[in-house]
């Protein structure tokens, strides 16, 4: 078998691991927002899904182009991917992408996806870290008339086929899938490795292919925010008090037997 | 242009039974409804559907589409999705709903795809908007850290729902359905399950327990889980569960993890020992009565989350606290 021609989808993301207190939505935008010293990063699910393909390129070999798409993405964010080993980043990148939903972004990618030359797998994260909706991977899928294996933990090409571990709720299944499928991973599946220096290196020196939605044949009443079939009407966050009971004691131990009997005199055990 | 009228529920089942979640949507659908003065329909295709046919009228379906399945295909999200369009194209309903499970969130957005449709996942309350009589669909985002609003711009609007949101409300054995067969569904697509390994976990089914006693990152390693965690548990009679990390990393299965990509669980008590809060593992247990933290770090986010809390080490805060249990549970 020729070498498997791997595409991961990367977004570019307000880091989700930030603390709570930090995320701020701008009510008239609509929007998320982050202190500015916060980096954004590229989403974490994605982030294994580029771990997923790198595995099977140490093991098997092949090629690995990165699809991004955005508006004005940070350089040194989303060149990470090459950092640790891509091959090829292509970014969708243009004003009329902002605001896109899962619809509009599965569609553009599906177009990007076409474009290239040629392709096996299309990685995707299980869910972006930003909206959490979990619908790109599955919507590429069905836009491309592919299967797709959603949930994977491990990922091995095998004579030709992929073989699967998913993840269900007590435990896992194996499966095999024909090429060319779509995938999308889990965390389980383990961390992205570090970048190292050789790599950076080669990543300094390489430059995104940047494609516009008229590069991919694309109205744009067809991408960002016209393109949505769920329209975004409200974003809040809920004020929460904290109502919490401390129990003390002399020290560690002595709080904890209080705890227990602060329990039972409030019958909760 | 078609007309899409009334609510059509996709019904899961399990042992016999329709699941706790397909209950609860249910009760959902049939408020938006009623609402709406329309009917509720719902989809059981199952390789032993059991009683839950009869469940599905009881629980507040007009219309009940069944398909009977071979065990693979009732494994197989691409046959659920082929019914469920093939149901869809036959009720012609406004809203659709799918409960967020391992079957609802590869179901929910490849039917929306399919479709032509809209699809907002994982949604924690929908409302009928009074004027425009569409659903108001609300979602947690960003991890949790905020909610957003949706509303469809295309029909039918799909909304998966998070399990333990809704409330199933009670049955009634005399509310009529009529029973309408689907065509079978071939599994067509190139996917093949080799294996299914199940993870052994012992003691009580977490989803089930009233009490759940959970370890985070802070537990340093998988020792805890088989130690200070278990006995504790044991005392009160809980399930073990897990923040993200220690699945990850292997202290704990994945089948513990409870969080925005794991279960939810909504106990009469969460023990939260060594858990930061961030709003991912919230987002599993928020729906629990009273939650209690044990943390060595008076700022972390979970005693804004909890109802009782301790600031201290659990390696010196938990025996004490299940030895006084122990005493005061068996007086």
């Amino acid at each position: 078998m020729s070498d498997l021609r791997m595409v991961v989808c990367c977004k570019q993301v307000l880091d989700p691991e930030a603390p709570p207190s930090s995320f701020k939505v701008d009510a008239k935008t609509m929007r998320m927002t982050l202190p500015p010293d916060i980096k954004q990063v590229i989403g974490q699910y994605d982030e294994f899904a580029l771990e997923a393909a790198l595995r099977i390129r140490d093991k098997a070999g092949g090629k690995i182009t990165v699809l991004s798409l955005g508006n004005n993405m940070a350089r040194d964010v989303i060149k990470k991917s090459l950092a640790v080993g891509a091959d090829e980043l292509v970014l969708l990148e243009d004003a009329a992408f902002e605001d896109s939903d899962s619809w509009s972004t599965a569609y553009a990618l599906s177009k990007a996806v076409q474009k290239l030359d040629g392709y096996d797998v299309i990685f995707c994260g299980r869910q972006s870290s930003d909206w959490d909706a979990g619908q790109v991977g599955a919507g590429l899928a069905e836009l491309l008339g592919l299967p797709v294996v959603t949930l994977a933990r491990k990922v091995e090409a095998v004579d030709g086929k992929l073989r699967i571990e998913q993840v269900i709720p007590d435990g896992y299944q194996v499966i095999e899938v024909d090429t060319p499928a779509v995938v999308t991973v889990t965390s389980e599946l383990g961390n992205l490795r570090y970048a190292i220096l050789k790599g950076i290196m080669a990543a300094a020196r390489k430059q995104p292919i940047v494609w516009t939605p008229a590069d991919l044949g694309l109205d744009t009443t067809e991408v960002g925010e016209p393109g949505r079939r769920l329209q975004l009407n409200r974003l809040f966050q809920p004020v929460k008090e904290a109502h919490c009971e401390m129990v003390e004691g002399e020290n560690a131990a002595e709080a904890g037997a209080n705890l227990a009997i602060r329990l039972r005199e409030a019958k909760l055990i | 242009m078609k007309e899409y009228k009334g609510v059509l529920v996709y019904g899961e089942v399990a042992g016999g039974k329709l699941s706790s979640t397909t209950c609860e949507l249910l009760g959902c659908g049939r408020k938006l409804a009623d609402e709406l003065g329309q009917n509720v329909a719902c989809v059981v295709a199952s390789d032993a559907p059991g009683d839950s046919v009869a469940e599905a009228g009881a629980r507040g379906a007009d219309a009940v589409y069944t398909a009977e399945l071979t065990k693979d295909a009732a494994g197989s999200a691409a046959v659920h999705v082929a019914l469920a369009a093939q149901a869809i194209a036959a009720a012609a309903p406004a809203v659709v709903l799918i409960g967020h499970t391992a079957l609802g969130r590869e179901l929910g957005p490849r039917l929306a795809f399919r479709l032509g449709a809209a699809v907002a996942t994982d949604c924690i309350d929908l409302q009928i908007d009074p004027d425009s009589k569409t659903v108001v669909m609300t979602k947690p985002v960003y991890g949790g850290n905020a909610l957003a609003e949706f509303a469809a711009r295309a029909a039918p609007q799909i909304a998966t729902v998070r399990p333990k949101a809704m409330s199933a409300g009670e049955p009634n054995p005399s509310h009529p359905a009529e029973t309408i067969q689907l065509a079978a569904e071939p599994a067509t697509e190139p996917v093949k399950v080799l294996e299914r390994v199940q993870e052994e976990v012992t003691g009580v089914k977490l989803e089930d327990a009233s009490v759940v006693v959970s370890g985070g990152r802070g537990a340093g390693g998988a020792e805890p889980f088989g130690t200070v965690l278990k006995e504790l548990a044991d005392v009160l009679h809980a399930a073990v569960g897990a923040s993200r990390p220690p699945c990850d990393n292997g202290w704990a299965p994945e089948a513990l993890h409870i969080g925005l990509t794991g279960k939810i669980v909504a106990p009469d008590l969460y023990v939260a020992v060594a858990i930061s809060g961030a709003s991912q593992h919230m987002a599993g247990c928020s729906g629990s009565k009273t939650i209690v933290a044990i943390n060595k770090d008076a700022e972390a986010n979970i005693f804004l989350e909890a109802n009782y809390g301790v600031v201290g080490k659990f390696e010196d805060v938990l025996p004490a606290f299940t030895q006084k249990l122990r005493e005061l549970l068996t007086d």
